[in-house]
């Protein structure tokens, strides 16, 4: 029981670090009110981004809960593991940057943009030793597992959401970018290592 | 390699970069306009006024090959990597990208550990560049938000099309040619673009065949040089617009769009008109998706005695003004303009792109004027205000005199004595001669400076 009290709140603050990395959405949100001069601009860039995101966590997720039905935990886990630690040393071995399309866009396109980036980061393997420790992790019955794997997305999304917004409102309103030269810290790397570290936890826990 | 935080060099804003700290050194290629078998060089000029070597060449890094004609360069990174679509602020302002306009050779240059000593660390020779892009005669290099893009004014042959190619800005491994359809687009000289509207601009001045043996009367007075402007799209790589000035107008050259990623407008320099030998300066802009070209400062030939005339102007019985170089100060407010015919350097307030107000005019150099500095007041100089950095907080104002080897033997026949000067910018208009400094480069020649840290041409900001 109190494995699956913790698994919530572990989503959630996953999300919000996702979420609070500037290059992750937050900051495409304060540049696009800047560039059209209106807070609107940012509260309307808010949603694609948040979509995206979900998208990118909820195809990972969901492939590795239908999995689920056929394999056992163990082998998912391990393969997780093995993805996990490959692509945080990748990471820090190539320090390739992501783009993808340009500052002109619209719900379409910064949707896509999202979805690019939070995959070409690996945000939905990140969140999978999580999901693999909670309560639907042990289900052998598809609608079960995918029920828990939208609902593990849906939780991810909210922390992920909660501080994307947060972040964008306040920074646009507040604080303006002066900030983002002394504290935006090299998150990519961090993240590499993040990665690698999940890695190991998805084998243990 | 990555860093842990950003660059401190790097600004989301024009605005803020202007607050940066004044810059120290200045970067500035040297070219040996003899050809004599003695090769270019990278000097780093001393612009630290506390300093002792202020205004003298303090470092110097020989290029490898003679020949080069070493022209524009720029660096490896700037403000575009804090782009929120492509952010990878985690890399250093570090390395100028330094290419030779008649070799095609490539020369990357570490300006660390000590920016006075830099080191040539890798050479892109123009095979290579051939054969992954080709183009030929590299030119203007700027940092993008996910590249190194150059523009190059043609084909290896000496013909055209001239275009734009990137270079990965880890590697500095050339990628390949950066349009996808480039339209009727066929010269090229410079771009630069509007990351905040996803525009490209380009100009025109001629293939390297066209320019580099001279400016050829006849391809002049037949129209035949550049005068247009392109619209390209930056992530389509498509040609979207031409913005034709009349064949009247001819080199249509440097590109000065505004800093501020919200406007959509900028400067173009011409350099003569064949109907009056006057110079002009032009606003594109853009209204309800289409972009539109107007004149907005027209600067006239001034009548001279054919006897102090080099022979290509003497029937004409003027000196033009030949504007080659334009700046713009971060905060789009002030328009800098070199005369490299008449020897003037101006200043306009184009607060109103559309009616720039002129607010400063200094002499130095000429064909016929050869105004003195007053370092040495006795002493006539030649060339004239050519190539010109401004500091990111726009009160230092710095230029050099030579055009470009076969022009300047056109019209400086005598042979360019090259110089270096800077001039204070007062802060509500107007310029003054800093009476310190003055660089005299020998036997070599000054072209492009950049500034340590940055300048008014070397960044670009996503944010407003």
């Amino acid at each position: 029981m109190s494995e699956q009290l913790a698994v919530w709140p572990m989503l959630f603050l996953l999300g919000a670090y996702h979420g609070i990395n500037p290059g992750m959405g937050w900051l495409f949100a304060v540049a696009r009110g800047m560039q059209e001069h209106r807070m609107r601009a940012v509260a309307w860039s808010l949603p694609p981004i948040a979509l995206g995101h979900a998208l990118s966590i909820g195809v990972v997720v969901l492939i590795v809960g239908l999995a689920q039905v056929a394999l056992p935990l163990m082998y998912i886990r391990i393969g997780v593991a093995v993805a996990l630690v490959g692509l945080g040393v990748y990471k820090l071995i190539h320090s390739r940057h992501f783009h993808w399309g340009g500052m002109q866009v619209g719900f379409r396109e910064l949707t896509i943009w999202s979805f690019l980036m939070a995959s070409a980061h690996g945000a939905g393997l990140m969140v999978l030793p999580v999901v693999l420790a909670g309560p639907h992790a042990h289900c052998h019955i598809a609608s079960q597992g995918a029920a828990g794997g939208v609902w593990a997305t849906l939780i991810h999304t909210l922390g992920y959401f909660t501080v994307t917004a947060a972040a964008a409102l306040l920074v646009y309103q507040k604080f303006g970018l002066a900030m983002l030269r002394r504290s935006w810290f090299n998150l990519d790397l961090i993240w590499a290592i993040a990665l690698v570290v999940t890695g190991f936890v998805a084998l243990l826990v | 390699m990555s860093i842990w935080r950003p660059d401190p060099t790097f600004y989301p804003s024009p605005k803020m970069a202007m607050q940066a700290p004044a810059e120290k050194l200045a970067f500035v290629a040297m070219l040996n306009g003899k050809n004599n078998g003695r090769h270019d060089a990278l000097g780093v000029v001393d612009v630290d006024p506390a300093s002792s070597g202020y205004g003298h060449i303090v470092g110097q890094v020989d290029m490898p090959n003679a020949g080069d004609e070493l022209h524009h360069f720029g660096w490896n990174a700037c403000s575009a990597c804090l782009c929120p679509h492509a952010p990878h602020p985690h890399v250093e302002r570090r390395y100028l990208v330094v290419p030779g306009i008649n070799s095609s050779r490539i020369h990357i240059i570490d300006t660390m550990p000590d920016p006075r000593k830099p080191q040539i660390v890798k050479v892109i020779e123009p095979e290579t560049l051939a054969a992954r892009t080709g183009y030929a005669s590299p030119h203007t290099i700027h940092c993008g938000p996910d590249g190194i893009f150059v523009s190059a004014l043609g084909a290896p042959d000496g013909g055209g099309p001239g275009g734009i190619f990137v270079m990965d800005h880890e590697s500095f491994d050339v990628l390949g040619k950066w349009e996808l359809d480039r339209g009727p687009q066929n010269l090229a000289y410079d771009f630069w673009w509007h990351l905040g509207f996803d525009t490209v601009i380009t100009s025109e001045w001629g293939t390297p065949s066209m320019v580099n043996r001279g400016v050829n009367p006849e391809i002049l007075l037949s129209g035949g040089y550049g005068h247009k402007l392109h619209v390209f799209d930056l992530i389509k790589r498509r040609h979207q617009q031409e913005l034709d000035l009349g064949s009247e107008y001819q080199m249509a050259l440097e590109l000065r769009p505004a800093h501020d990623p919200t406007r959509a407008y900028g400067f173009l320099g011409v350099v003569v008109s064949l109907k009056d030998l006057s110079a002009s300066v032009w606003l594109w802009h853009r209204d309800n998706g289409k972009w539109g070209i107007k004149k907005v400062i027209e600067i006239p030939a001034e009548p001279a005695d054919p006897a102090t005339l080099p022979p290509l102007l003497q029937g004409f019985k003027a000196v033009p003004p030949f504007v080659t170089d334009i700046n713009l100060s971060l905060d789009d407010r002030f328009l800098y303009v070199s005369c490299w015919g008449t020897g003037e350097f101006l200043q306009y307030d184009v607060t109103d792109p559309f009616h720039p107000r002129k607010t400063g005019s200094v002499h130095l150099g000429g064909i016929v004027r050869k105004a003195a500095h007053p370092k040495q007041p006795k002493t006539p100089l030649n060339g004239a205000p050519q190539m010109v950095e401004l500091s990111r907080d726009g009160k230092r104002i710095y230029f050099t005199n030579s055009l470009y080897s076969p022009w300047d033997a056109q019209f400086y026949p005598e042979g360019i004595r090259s110089w270096m000067v800077k001039l204070d910018a007062k802060p509500e208009g107007g310029m003054e001669i800093d009476p310190k400094f003055f660089v005299d480069f020998g036997e070599l020649r000054g072209h492009q400076v950049r500034l340590e840290g940055g300048d008014a041409s070397s960044d670009s900001y996503c944010y407003s």
